[in-house]
């Protein structure tokens, strides 16, 4: 009896091999925009496994944390390296992620039967961003604090609940040790939840099969191709031929994301901001502050809104409601094609605006308000709901192309 | 699955040369991560060779000092006690120092440069409790043969004034003496002697 | 499709640039070399003469002075003040009550100076250029890059003492639109810039001092990549001759 069938006895060790990569068949014709998934996985383990090591030396207490940090990049062995590993890949999940999910827009993949796998992706994404934002408090720098300060006291203008609710999530009347304390746990709790979710997005995604930049459900297509015979045709096994070509994409990926931590891991400033390398001073805030560039679409939402009737509550609504939007795209798109190539005039003149919209919001986010700012802001908040909620009436009245019966090159 | 048309030997190399490659970059991934537990400079610098004032130790006494976190003992011997120490060996366990406990120059009867002063790590060889100093002679706990030394709790090891072990206790060997030398009479510098820091 | 890709690869082209601006001051190219061992060696020299009295380096340890080609006894002998061992932290000797009684602010660390103020080493060369006499401020002057600044100029004994042009705009503000020397210092214009300089260059070791050991290696891990992207290539194209 041989080793493997003792363990497939025990263990579906075999059986999951094979259900998941060796006959795990997905289409042949994905591109470029196919690498992110991966790339997210492999940022995420280098976030949790530098993140570990961080946590080895680091010290989650006001008065010795920003020091902790130093002690870090100079006393520690290679802590250098470690520590800008953590902050490269901060923004490089965020870069991948948010790639990973314009390829989601681009070719349809929320659509029936992804819908869950797409509102999982999206629970990923928004649990990402609480991680982020805890992890970002840590280094105890000026931005750090103050930064933390503006996004809690968001929670100040909810009605009647917000003063209290906001000294609860703190556990201080101001941002301070108490507040964190518990981010530190947070921070290093909360990656081991996105791991569990990665792994429930995969087991959503090896359910209903990969969507492809044709939209195209090779299941029901015809059958059979040199594997299998009963496997679909225009499928080929995932391994070897996409963990081959994902090893490409990951060692261009690492080229790119290890040129950055070694020649430039500050990235003129936006992935390691000036500020920050001041400590945290509760007595003075930094002449501009604003987030880390993947905040800062959504900040610049919330800039936009002006207070009226008494609150600020508007904003912080508008700033939420930005993101949970993106929750019921599975059912704003009402177009009868999946995929953009096949999409007519209108869902692409769309879909470039929203690039375009979520940019220039990006950008806003950064620069320090001004009146004509905050009117092209305004503009563009309205243009990033109407991209979503002017969805189900565009997408409908939209000319397509017919869409080919088997996938294309 | 047909294998018609494949070079399986060209796939066979460039699997090989994946395989290679990726296990040396995971290698040289693996260094900055084994690194990161290494002392510190911190630590290094909290562990730098120590500077001991010994001028107010009277013959007979014993202070203790700090070097890389752990206790130091320098004892002032008395010429009765470097008289014992040089007669008294039937019971020690290695009673001329030849596990390398110690410099090379603390390789004689006293364990140390000079015959009067001991300087000796004050962690006991077997779990590593910190022994009592123990100079008085024939106490009732220790017995009528103790002649002075150092008595560890935790287990019952006994070491007599040059750190050096009984036989038949739990502790296998002398206690460590640490690299030091004189900076003058009255100066002693633990951690560091003619040949550079520990 | 390709016009998506087309705008999203030119709207990442602006990310690299603009983020240095702030304080609307012009800078002076301090065009400092890291590796420039006795530029640090002076800098360090002029820091622990002028500087450190007040300020503390206490992030950086004496010992790692050796990065710039000094030696431990070197070290000991010539760089440290006080009772401080060469593997200790380069803190000050002035207490932080002291320093709020005699200053009315706490005197800032100047470990990372150079990573914090826009411009970096270039911001640290002005503003030792930039002192100006004005008897309205509690220490006789002030400065271009750093308005009402909190300290006196200590280096005034090498560069002398220059005065403000300064031109009072429609809204009745002030502007120092040039500096002038009145009375020069031990130094020459020229030496005192090569002064700035060194402490610029020695500071801009100090808040990043693995910045040259870090590009020195991303050498090596981006010439490592390279191959193994090409023969990862190589092996992909191989197995996907089986889909083509």
């Amino acid at each position: 009896m041989s080793f493997m069938t003792w363990i497939d006895e025990r263990f579906p060790a075999t059986k999951v091999w094979n259900e998941h990569l060796a006959q795990y068949y997905a289409p042949k014709n994905f591109n470029f925009w196919y690498f992110f998934g991966s790339l997210a996985m492999l940022v995420l383990v280098n976030q949790i496994v530098t993140g570990i090591w961080l946590a080895m030396a680091y010290k989650p207490d006001a008065t010795l944390a920003f020091a902790s940090v130093e002690y870090i990049m100079r006393d520690v062995e290679w802590g250098w390296l470690i520590r800008y590993l953590h902050s490269t890949g901060a923004s490089a999940f965020f870069v991948v992620v948010y790639l990973h999910m314009f390829r989601g827009l681009m070719y349809g993949s929320y659509r029936k039967p992804r819908e869950l796998l797409w509102i999982i992706g999206m629970i990923i994404y928004v649990a990402m961003m609480a991680t982020a934002f805890m992890g970002y408090l840590l280094p105890w720098g000026q931005m750090s604090y103050w930064g933390a300060q503006v996004i809690i006291n968001l929670f100040q203008a909810i009605p009647v609940i917000g003063d209290d609710l906001s000294v609860w999530i703190r556990g201080d009347f101001v941002i301070s040790d108490a507040t964190l304390n518990r981010f530190f746990a947070l921070h290093f709790l909360l990656p081991f939840i996105l791991a569990a979710l990665v792994f429930v997005h995969i087991v959503a995604l090896h359910k209903v099969g990969s969507n492809n930049p044709d939209g195209i459900e090779i299941k029901k297509g015809p059958k059979g191709n040199r594997w299998s015979d009963t496997a679909p045709a225009d499928g080929i096994p995932f391994h070897p031929y996409y963990s081959v070509k994902d090893i490409a994409g990951v060692i261009g990926f690492l080229i790119i994301f290890l040129a950055i931590v070694f020649f430039a891991p500050e990235f003129g400033g936006y992935f390691l901001e000036a500020p920050n390398f001041e400590p945290a001073n509760p007595l003075k805030t930094p002449e501009h502050i604003a987030p880390v560039w993947y905040f800062t679409p959504f900040y610049a939402i919330l800039r936009a809104v002006p207070s009226f009737a008494g609150t600020q509550v508007w904003g912080v609504i508008a700033m939420f409601a930005s993101i949970i939007v993106l929750f019921f795209l599975p059912w704003l798109d009402k177009s009868p094609v999946k995929s953009i190539r096949y999409k007519g005039p209108i869902f692409k003149a769309m879909i470039a605006m929203f690039v375009l919209v979520f940019i220039v919001l990006g950008y806003l986010g950064m620069m320090p308000p001004s009146p004509v700012a905050t009117l092209v802001a305004q503009i563009c908040t309205i243009l990033y709901f109407v991209f979503f909620l002017a969805m189900p009436i565009y997408s409908k009245m939209d000319t397509t192309k017919p869409v080919p019966e088997r996938v294309t090159k | 699955m047909s294998s018609q048309g494949v070079d399986l030997k060209k796939r066979r190399m460039l699997i090989t040369a994946t395989a290679g490659l990726s296990a040396v970059g995971a290698g040289f991934a693996l260094v900055p991560f084994l690194s990161y537990w290494q002392p510190s400079a911190r630590a290094k610098a909290l562990g730098a060779p120590e500077t001991v004032d010994i001028s107010k130790l009277q013959p007979g006494a014993m202070m203790t000092a700090k070097w890389r976190g752990k206790v130091c003992w320098v004892v002032r011997r008395t010429e009765e006690t470097l008289k014992t120490l040089q007669e008294n060996t039937a019971h020690l366990a290695d009673p001329d120092s030849e596990v390398p406990q110690q410099p090379e120059y603390c390789k004689n009867y006293h364990r140390s440069i000079k015959p009067e002063f001991l300087v000796a790590v004050g962690i006991c060889t077997h779990l590593g409790c910190s022994p009592t100093y123990r100079p008085e002679i024939g106490p009732a706990d220790l017995g009528e043969d103790w002649k002075g030394g150092f008595f560890c709790a935790c287990h019952g090891s006994r070491f007599d004034l040059s750190a050096r072990v009984y036989k038949g206790v739990p502790a296998p060997t002398n206690l460590v003496i640490p690299k030091h030398k004189y900076l003058s009479d009255t100066l002693v510098v633990i951690g560091e002697d003619e040949g550079g820091a520990a | 499709m390709k016009k998506l890709i087309a705008i999203l690869s030119l709207a990442l082209l602006p990310l690299t640039g603009f983020s240095s601006g702030g304080g609307g001051v012009h800078l002076e190219s301090a065009d400092i070399d890291l590796t420039d061992e006795a530029a640090l060696q002076r800098g360090a020299k002029y820091f622990v003469n002028y500087c450190q009295g007040c300020h503390s380096m206490k992030y950086f340890r004496y010992e790692n002075m050796q990065d710039f080609g000094l030696t431990k006894g070197q070290i000991e002998q010539n760089l440290i003040f006080g009772d401080h061992k060469v593997g200790e932290l380069m803190t000050t000797g002035m207490s932080a009550l002291d320093a709020e009684a005699w200053f009315a602010t706490a005197v800032p660390d100047l470990t990372l100076t150079a990573r914090l103020k826009h411009g970096g080493a270039d911001w640290i060369y002005t503003y030792l250029k930039s002192f100006y006499v004005d008897e309205s401020r509690p220490f006789g002057v002030n400065n271009v890059v750093f308005p009402n600044v909190g300290m006196p100029h200590v280096l005034m004994e090498l560069q002398g003492v220059q005065e403000a042009t300064i031109e009072t705009d429609e809204h009745g503000n002030n502007h120092v639109t040039g500096l002038k020397l009145v009375k020069p210092g031990r130094m020459s214009a020229e030496e005192y810039d090569g002064v700035a300089r060194d402490l610029a260059t020695f500071m801009a070791h100090v808040a990043e001092p693995m910045k040259l050991e870090r590009q020195r290696l991303g050498i090596w891990v981006m010439l490592f990549l390279l191959v193994f992207f090409v023969v990862s290539i190589l092996l992909k194209k191989e197995f996907w001759k089986d889909v083509h």
